[in-house]
């Protein structure tokens, strides 16, 4: 019997599961999944977790996330009231900031890769 | 019939992800990144639900299911974080100026407006994690005495907002680089705008998915020190 995407399922939960156990430990507002990510970064680094061993469930689930968000999306119809009163704030906010952290986050990472280019370009004509 | 939908537990399920895959469709067919599939089936189903007059806890009976993923599909970020390390650790500077200076750029603009919109301060510390992951906002917003349940609603419609428009935004401002635009999405739009960058291509995806942990983790710093400023 083939039970491949059973254990690679299986390698996943334990790793959320122990991502839980650390937030219920540790005092910091880090939520499981961010734990269990670094924890299956580093088990892959390190070899302990070979690529295979999760690949193609990890790649699945990858695949299917934006569906896990539609119901967070919609149990916006609960929020309606308390958004409200504070609609316009709330909208402008949004808007501003999210144009805002893209671009410059976008730019600021886009001119610190293309100077480093320029320089090593630079380096290997001399 | 109304009777039986609003016991259902597949009912409401099924039209989201009906209404999901209606809205690939639909986007292959127009060539449109503003026919959002996320965005299309949110709406189509509150739509629904509202005139079949099923409430939220109904719907969700189903629907948590899907959102027990999350944690495991945020935990397997991990993998194609891991297929570009290489690329990560030759551009590891640019990577960590680009997403501190998104954060920095987060909580400045906030309180920019909170003070030009005339915000109090639990208004304004409701704001300040908008941009990270539901988890960490909550904790975030909680923590600073702001409204929680207003919190998740704006990183909702941020994420949502982000997926939609993050390709547009990235061709404005001239983001050509498949680093920097996957470091844009996660960083203004965490997980949502990474299952985008996803779509873009698995450095983008990669990228992204670091900028939700990294961000995540430095507004929890950052917000801590803003919220004394306002």
């Amino acid at each position: 019997m083939e039970v491949k995407y059973l254990k690679q399922f299986l390698i996943i939960l334990l790793i959320s599961f122990i991502g839980e156990i650390l937030k219920a430990v540790l005092p910091l507002p880090v939520p499981a999944s961010i734990y269990g990510m670094v924890i299956l970064f580093v088990c892959l680094l390190t070899g302990i977790i070979k690529l295979e061993a999760v690949q193609d469930v990890g790649k699945f689930l990858i695949e299917i996330m934006p569906v896990m968000f539609i119901p967070a999306g919609v149990g916006l119809m609960n929020s309606w009231g308390v958004l409200k009163p504070m609609l316009i704030p709330v909208s402008v906010v949004t808007v501003v900031v999210l144009v805002a952290v893209m671009a410059v986050t976008g730019s600021v990472s886009q001119f610190v890769i293309r100077r480093g280019n320029t320089r090593q370009e630079g380096e290997s004509e001399k | 019939m109304n009777e039986f939908m609003q016991d259902s537990a597949f009912a409401g399920v099924t039209i989201s992800l009906l209404t999901y895959f209606v809205g690939i469709h639909l986007k292959k067919r127009f060539k449109s990144g503003l026919l959002n599939p996320l965005l299309i089936s949110i709406a189509v189903t509150i739509v629904v639900l509202l005139a079949a007059n099923v409430d939220y806890e109904t719907y969700n009976m189903g629907a948590k299911y899907l959102s027990w993923f999350l944690t495991p599909a945020t935990v397997c970020l991990a993998i194609p974080l891991y297929e570009q390390f290489e690329l990560l650790k030759k551009n590891w500077m640019a990577v960590m100026a680009g997403i501190l200076s998104g954060v920095i750029t987060n909580m400045v603009t906030v309180l920019a407006l909170a003070v030009l919109l005339g915000l109090n301060h639990q208004e304004y510390v409701t704001l300040l994690p908008k941009s990270i992951t539901t988890a960490i906002g909550m904790g975030v917003s909680e923590e600073l005495g702001g409204y929680v349940t207003i919190t998740v609603a704006v990183i909702v419609i941020t994420g949502v907002l982000g997926n939609m428009t993050g390709e547009l935004i990235c061709k404005i401002f001239h983001i050509r680089e498949p680093i920097a635009k996957g470091l844009a999405l996660g960083t203004a739009a965490h997980a949502m705008g990474t299952t985008k960058a996803m779509e873009m291509g698995e450095i983008e995806g990669a990228m992204s998915s670091l900028s939700v942990a990294v961000a995540g983790v430095l507004t929890v710093v950052g917000a801590s020190i803003f919220a004394g400023l306002f």
